[in-house]
């Protein structure tokens, strides 16, 4: 459905909102929507290349772009050591960190204003804007976690699954659930952001959207933390201890 | 769509989003009101107290962003459009 804005006296057409249109191509045997990957190719591009720069010429006192990304590291590490704990975090520093790095910057690319830029069908939008790309962040995290723990703990992982009838139907839906709800969660949020703006658009074009597109800024890293953190700590829940657990 | 349908779609997405919205919002007021609390009563705990609030706030969001994709689905990607 599109919903669209004339001005009066049959200007042509200054704004509107669309969902669910996407630019389509054919890889072989897959369809796939185009805009999330020009989207999602723009934010690998984007972090490999800053990363590339940064990691030129390293120096022992840090300075310029070297210094922030040791900065950066910080953060990601301590979002996994948080969760991990210190034993064991830094084997997932990199999982952890490439979540919230991808997510954070796909969802500030929705910030920039995007529908200049014309393609033939649907709009360029956030990568994280598709369900397709949130799905398969949350099933990388589901994938990992379980590998954490049948690397910890072997088949003994799915232990508690046998331990009585009705919490075993707990866990079984929890394990459904995890999923779901990290990839709806990020989901929703991010199209809600760009409905929220593209209505505002639709209706005062000019200025009236700028303070809400600030406030998206800082939902959108609130998200990628969460997204992070969640991950985190499913993996931390996997490869701690199980002696006093449950 | 026929008509039936279209009018019945819009007042479900609005109840959707309407009621999702009661209980979270209700949640993200005692969660913050305990956060300032905390943080007069104890000053020096603001950065904790702040990070654990925005986190658990986005917890809450979600919960009313459940009930908008389900209006957003109604609106925009209607399954009984027939």
């Amino acid at each position: 459905m599109e919903f669209a804005l004339t001005t009066l006296g049959n200007q042509p057409l200054i704004a509107a909102v669309e969902v669910g249109k996407h630019l389509t191509w054919q890889l072989g045997p897959l369809s796939v929507h185009g805009q999330t990957m020009i989207t999602t190719w723009v934010v690998m591009l984007l972090l490999i290349g800053l990363t590339f720069i940064g990691t030129r010429k390293l120096q022992r006192v840090p300075s310029g772009l070297q210094n922030f990304l040791e900065y950066a590291y910080d953060l990601l590490a301590s979002i996994a050591r948080n969760q991990i704990g210190e034993k064991q975090y830094r084997a997932w520093v990199p999982l952890i960190g490439t979540i919230f790095l991808f997510v954070l910057f796909a969802n500030w690319l929705g910030q920039l204003p995007l529908r200049l830029f014309h393609i033939p069908e649907g709009e360029l939008a956030s990568p994280t804007n598709d369900i397709n790309t949130t799905v398969a962040l949350s099933l990388i995290a589901l994938v990992s976690y379980i590998y954490a723990g049948l690397r910890k703990s072997g088949l003994g992982y799915f232990k508690h699954y046998f331990e009585s009838p009705i919490l075993a139907a707990v866990w079984v839906l929890e394990f459904f659930t995890r999923p779901l709800s990290l990839s709806i969660r990020l989901f929703g949020n991010i199209l809600a952001e760009e409905l929220v703006v593209a209505v505002l658009i639709l209706l005062v074009p000019i200025l009236v959207p700028v303070p809400l597109m600030i406030l998206f800024l800082l939902t959108g890293a609130i998200q990628a933390l969460v997204f992070s953190t969640l991950t985190a700590s499913y993996v931390g829940e996997a490869v701690e201890d199980h002696d006093d657990h449950h | 769509m026929n008509d039936i349908t279209a009018a019945a779609s819009v007042i479900a997405a609005a109840l959707a989003v309407g009621l999702a919205a009661i209980g979270p919002g209700i949640g993200q007021g005692n969660a913050a009101s305990k956060a300032a609390e905390g943080i007069a009563r104890q000053p020096e705990a603001e950065g904790k107290i702040r990070g654990t609030l925005l986190l658990s706030l986005a917890f809450m969001e979600s919960l009313t962003i459940y009930g908008l994709l389900v209006s957003i689905v109604l609106l925009f990607a209607n399954p009984f459009r027939g």
